[in-house]
């Protein structure tokens, strides 16, 4: 690692420095504030580039649905701007700082498009990529294009902002980003059901979600994660507590609350949660928070709902983990205390074996350098991603080996 | 509009070409030679360009497709991935040089999984053939473009095509979790699944809306939502676009995404209800249809919110309906726009262009002059909500030069939509149709990018050319890289 940074003041300077850095072998590790750093292997480059220059509110139009900013404009300075407007970011944005050990509240624009992040609200809302309208940036070539558009329904050329959206800044360095935006909710309640075990929570969540009450997210907190919350109805439940988030205007979240506890009942006594214990609640499933103030491994789990208590049941057989539901069972963070390389290939296998796959979201620097942090590709589908970071990045001069060893 | 030139060469080993595809396919009548047959593939529902296939192939499985690809492949062949053929931008039209593969064949549902709330169907599967399939069960597929019935879902991966309620729902591509496909070399690869998101390059998201230039979809996984419980529409009238323009804006304002929110202008309402007979009122200059879904509290409520929202917009008439039939009356006329102005002139062409929607009033000032300019008719549907406009320019084909002004007239209105900060296409497509107008919204430069893309899926630009793109770089080209030695640049640069 090296502390030489560069900060590009302008487009301009970012292309000229990109030019030369691929004609000249240099390699930079691509940074708003280095709050993600955790996520993905780790960079080993030649110099820090600076993005911090690319910040600030360009446009923002609530009744266009439509927000344009530079890439790394702080992320608590939009959600500002939302509130202001009675907003909101739909996919959720998770804060992973106290989960990655530092501080709350950092992060830019950029860094969340370029993980493709999202929080419980990814499974009716979508995730950040299905936000992403458009672009500007520079290659690893050092070639400034635009991509997408500034309105909400546009299908001209292809959809680049799709491809940013998750490639960890490895094709190319975003300088704006043009973000969809949707109001907020009028009301938000939570209806738990108390005592289930993972299969019988999963189908819970399965029958909420194919019922017509709307569900907005859907997560299971197993005794441990239960126990962890600052919530009292969870922490003090004395058991593992599942929970569905009910959105949208006041009359209509009362009814469907209720509709909802009357359809659950079955599987087990319900509780409902109002204004600040449910938005307490989502807060901590959407940033890990049962497993936040540790550094043991934990897995990102990507499942067919319906695959995922047997899934985790069977890792369990080899593993000591700790599982926390999201996304009605299609997520699941799975935290790892024993085996090899964070059980690696217990894991693997049993996710692989469901149709899923399985990353490494939070590991010693040593381990992710090591092995393959996210879900390993078959062979045609890894060249043609190679070929894909060659058309933007040929020489590899962004972010060498965060998203893989080969590239 | 000039088309790639017909490689001869190509042309003179046609039979050779057909032998080797009907080794690939041999069932009977997979591969179309026969001039007669070849027509009925010569466009698509962009009617106005015809091109006779040098051959079409229909094949059957993944595999057939795989074989087809390598050797098109190996042999230096161009192919056209045709589905349904409903393309409006011309997407799927032939080539005199190229083999069209048809997606026909592919019509099978191969899996209905509730618990996992998705569906696996083949890619000639009709859209409305996906809903069909589970509505018994109170399910859907969201994305409902109003070709529905015909468009295939491999098409409509391929248009990231969407309809009246995607505002609320989102695109084909907010709705898709997974893809099989083929790859110009032959290679078969799997994106995403039966979960959200996947670790890698979102693939999945770029190849949806690629116009069959990346790869052919062998196989469609989609998710199913199950069907509101309720759902009414108001119809409200208003004495000026702008009014009409103001109540959507306040709609969305007071934080309200309705199912569905749509316009018509003065001369779409007349040509409807001309046809259907829908009740729409005469006497004003636009028409809002807002439908609203969900709980029946819910709408109820709602009804409420947006009626108030309407009258303090200026609204003449507000009628809600109060039964699901005068709910399917208010959205009769506006379903039935394309063929009622089909009645009133011989031919149309529509546009499909989305603009920031407070620039609605004078982008419609801007096209009443253009009207008048070129002397044609047009008529104006829209997706309010997201600002996607459908312009239906009015000409008579058999009139010599109208045609020709018909689309200058349209390229007007599609680079005014890019003016005013929108885009050249919503929902359409980019196709051959709107192929020479790309150079008013992207620069060179960001053109260049797209097409080093094209060259990680297809290096030799065998799929689909002449679409999307108005010049075609070769790969190797596209791959140099600037020339900039010396020292690092801007050695003053802050460094820490
Ligand atoms: C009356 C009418 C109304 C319409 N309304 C709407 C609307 O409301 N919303 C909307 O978005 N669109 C609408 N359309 C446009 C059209 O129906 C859509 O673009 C549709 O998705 C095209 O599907 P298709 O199967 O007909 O594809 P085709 O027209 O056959 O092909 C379209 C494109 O997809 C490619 N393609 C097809 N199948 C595959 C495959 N398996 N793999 C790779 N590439 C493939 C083709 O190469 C071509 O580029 C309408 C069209 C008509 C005629």
């Amino acid at each position: 690692m090296t502390n030489q940074r560069y900060k590009p003041e302008n487009e301009a300077q970012l292309q000229e420095l990109l030019a030369w850095a691929s004609q000249n072998a240099m390699t930079f590790d691509l940074s708003g504030q280095g709050s993600r750093r955790g996520l993905g292997r780790p960079v080993k480059a030649d110099a820090v580039l600076d993005m911090t220059a690319f910040s600030g509110i360009r446009s923002y139009e609530a009744a266009e649905l439509v927000l344009t900013a530079g890439a790394a404009t702080p992320l608590s300075e939009i959600t500002a701007a939302l509130h202001e407007k009675n907003q909101q970011l739909s996919f959720d944005p998770p804060d992973l700082g106290p989960f990655f050990g530092q501080e709350a509240g950092q992060g830019t624009l950029g860094g969340l498009i370029a993980c493709n992040l999202a929080g419980p609200r990814r499974l009716s809302a979508g995730a950040a990529r299905d936000h992403t309208l458009g672009v500007s940036a520079v290659s690893g070539r050092g070639d400034l294009f635009k991509a997408g558009g500034k309105v909400v329904k546009n299908v001209t050329g292809f959809d680049l902002p799709k491809l940013m959206a998750g490639s960890y800044g490895t094709l190319a360095a975003m300088t704006e980003i043009t973000v969809k935006v949707l109001p907020a909710a009028e009301k938000s309640r939570t209806v738990l059901v108390m005592g289930l075990d993972d299969a019988q929570a999963v189908k819970a969540m399965s029958v909420a979600l194919q019922s017509e009450h709307e569900v907005s997210s859907a997560a299971h907190l197993p005794l441990a994660a239960a126990r962890a919350s600052t919530v009292s109805y969870l922490s003090e439940a004395g058991g593992a507590v599942t929970a569905i988030r009910i959105e949208g205007p006041g009359p209509s979240v009362v009814h469907r609350c209720a509709a909802l506890r009357d359809l659950l009942g079955s599987f087990g006594p319900t509780e409902e949660l109002h204004a600040h214990n449910s938005r307490t609640l989502w807060q901590e499933v959407r940033d890990i928070t049962p497993f936040a103030g540790t550094s043991t491994p934990v897995w990102r789990l990507l499942l067919p709902p319906s695959k995922a208590a047997g899934t985790v049941a069977a890792i369990a057989r080899s593993l000591d983990v700790q599982p926390l539901y999201d996304r009605g069972g299609g997520l699941v963070w799975l935290e790892v205390r024993s085996g090899t390389d964070a059980g690696m290939a217990e894991v693997r296998a049993a996710v692989s074996a469901a149709g899923g796959q399985a990353a490494l979201i939070r590991a010693p620097d040593e381990l992710r350098s090591r092995v393959a942090v996210f879900h390993p590709q078959p062979e045609p589908l890894a060249r043609l991603s190679a070929r894909v970071k060659e058309a933007f990045d040929p020489k590899g001069v962004l972010n060498p080996g965060r998203l893989c060893a080969e590239f | 509009m000039r088309m790639p030139e017909p490689d001869a060469a190509v042309i003179g080993r046609r039979p050779s070409i057909v032998e080797a595809l009907r080794a690939i396919c041999p069932e009977p009548g997979a591969v179309i030679t026969d001039e007669k047959e070849l027509r009925v593939y010569e466009c698509d529902a962009l009617m106005a360009y015809r091109q006779l296939p040098m051959i079409v192939v229909l094949p059957s499985t993944t595999e057939q497709v795989s074989r087809i690809l390598r050797y098109c492949h190996e042999n230096e062949v161009k192919v056209v991935p045709r589905g349904s053929g409903t393309s409006l931008s011309g997407g799927a039209l032939p080539l005199a040089d190229a083999v069209t593969i048809g997606m026909g064949k592919f019509n099978r549902i191969l899996e209905i999984d509730y618990d996992d709330r998705c569906v696996v169907a083949q890619p000639g599967v009709t859209n409305l053939g996906i809903t069909k399939a589970v509505e018994h069960k109170g399910f859907y597929y969201a994305p409902d473009p109003s070709s529905q019935i015909a468009c295939s879902i491999g098409g409509n991966v391929a248009e990231n095509s969407g309809g009246v309620h995607c505002l609320k729902y989102g695109l084909t591509t907010n709705n898709l979790l997974g893809i099989e496909m083929v790859l110009m070399n032959g290679d078969i690869i799997r994106l995403g699944g039966r979960h959200q998101d996947s670790d890698g390059y979102d693939l999945l998201g770029v190849v949806t809306g690629s116009e069959g230039l990346l790869g052919i979809v062998t196989e469609v996984t989609v998710r199913i939502l199950r069907k509101p419980a309720t759902a009414r529409a108001l119809l409200m009238g208003f004495p000026s676009n702008e009014a009409g323009g103001d109540c959507v804006a306040a709609i969305i304002a007071a934080g309200i995404i309705p199912g569905g929110l749509e316009m018509m202008d003065r001369p779409a309402i007349k040509a409807a209800e001309d046809f259907v007979h829908a009740g729409y009122p005469l006497d004003v200059e636009a028409l809002l249809i807002c439908e609203l879904d969900g709980p029946e509290v819910e709408v109820d409520h709602l009804i409420e919110r947006v009626s108030e929202i309407a009258r303090n917009s200026g609204a003449t008439s507000i009628r809600i309906s109060n039964s699901e039939e005068e709910r399917q009356t208010f959205w009769a006329g506006r379903k039935a726009a394309f063929p009622a102005v089909g009645r009133i002139s011989p031919d149309y062409l529509c546009m499909d262009g989305t603009i920031p929607r407070r620039r609605l009033p004078e982008v419609l000032t801007r096209m009443t002059e253009l009207s008048n300019q070129y002397g044609l008719r047009v008529a104006n549907v829209f997706h309010a909500g997201d600002g996607n406009l459908h312009p239906l320019i009015l000409f008579d084909a058999n009139v010599p030069g109208e045609l020709e002004k018909a689309e200058a007239f349209g390229a007007d209105i599609l680079t005014l939509c890019v003016e005013v900060g929108g885009v050249l296409t919503g929902e359409h497509g980019v196709g051959v149709e709107k192929r020479d107008l790309m150079g008013s919204m992207f620069t060179e430069d960001d053109m260049k990018q797209q097409q080093r893309l094209k060259c990680a899926f297809d290096p030799q630009h065998l799929l689909n050319p002449g679409k999307v793109f108005p010049t075609l770089h070769r790969c190797a080209e596209l791959g140099k890289l600037h020339v900039s030695g010396g020292n690092i640049p801007f050695p003053n640069l802050p460094r820490f």
